[in-house]
């Protein structure tokens, strides 16, 4: 601990000017990110924490934006805000979660989760101190556009690309098969009751 | 805001303390709640977390090779949920 805290004096960070430089956009991005996200954590009623966590997930296409990663940006509203949400909402509301059934824990738990959250957030700050320094800015412009990931995706990612649209494939099967085995067994289980009777 | 003054405003750095701060919560739900399906989204928070930071990498290195990262992670984590 005395180590960590002694790097971070050596390596000079001072909160008062880290914050002083940055332009409004992304500060007040962080800001609203790390509120709503704190908020899904803390949250009671699970249909509040979907919400925050949707709002969550637009504050970071935005962030995707504001480093030029136009087409991730887009992906990420498509695949997350309209479908996994979407998907997380009809699973609560269908099985009838929404309720405050969450067996209440013990204060120790929190304080454990806390403590451990909180290391963990120390250690890779403290890891990565060197790193802000370390990286080359390299800026090319039109990095993020569907045109240049494109070209990447199809020359050079081709053969993981492709076994990504075989486990799609095996997903569709298996999620068709225990459908289907689900209603098997439905149908057998009246069926032997009335033979047993 | 172009490319040029994000440069030269926003260090890498802030990009990693606002990841470590969103990897944290995530890990602090994981550990802290008792819903599944809560248990699930804190999981997506810890992914988020980290497709930000390799994005960030990406675009302040000028190379494509992260945000296709981010965009298989992506493709995997459909592929998760809606097979659940």
């Amino acid at each position: 601990m005395l180590a960590l805290i002694s790097l971070n004096a050596k390596s000079g960070l001072n909160f008062n000017t880290m914050f002083q430089n940055l332009p409004i956009p992304f500060l007040i991005l962080s800001f609203l990110t790390i509120l709503s996200s704190l908020y899904v954590v803390t949250s009671k009623n699970p249909v509040h924490s979907v919400l925050a966590l949707i709002f969550t997930f637009f504050t970071i296409s935005a962030h995707y934006v504001l480093l030029n990663a136009q087409f991730l940006a887009v992906v990420n509203l498509i695949v997350y805000a309209g479908a996994i949400m979407v998907l997380f909402l009809f699973v609560l509301m269908l099985l009838n979660l929404s309720k405050e059934t969450e067996p209440v824990k013990s204060n120790w738990w929190g304080i454990a989760a806390a403590i451990t959250a909180g290391s963990m957030l120390l250690i890779i700050t403290a890891a990565f101190q060197v790193t802000g320094e370390a990286v080359a800015k390299n800026p090319v412009e039109g990095i993020g556009l569907v045109k240049a990931l494109g070209k990447v995706l199809f020359t050079r990612f081709v053969v993981p690309f492709e076994l990504t649209g075989i486990l799609f494939l095996a997903a569709m099967v298996g999620s068709v098969l225990l459908g289907k085995r689900e209603k098997n067994n439905a149908v057998l289980i009246p069926k032997e009751e009335g033979g047993n009777s | 805001m172009s490319l040029l003054s994000i440069f030269n405003q926003v260090e890498i750095s802030h990009y990693i303390y606002l990841s470590t701060v969103l990897f944290s919560i995530g890990l602090f739900g994981v550990l802290f709640r008792r819903n599944a399906i809560i248990l699930l989204m804190c999981i997506e928070l810890m992914l988020n977390a980290v497709n930000l930071l390799f994005t960030a990498f990406s675009t302040y290195m000028g190379d494509a090779d992260g945000q296709i990262f981010v965009f298989f992670i992506m493709e995997e984590v459909s592929l998760d949920l809606n097979s659940d």
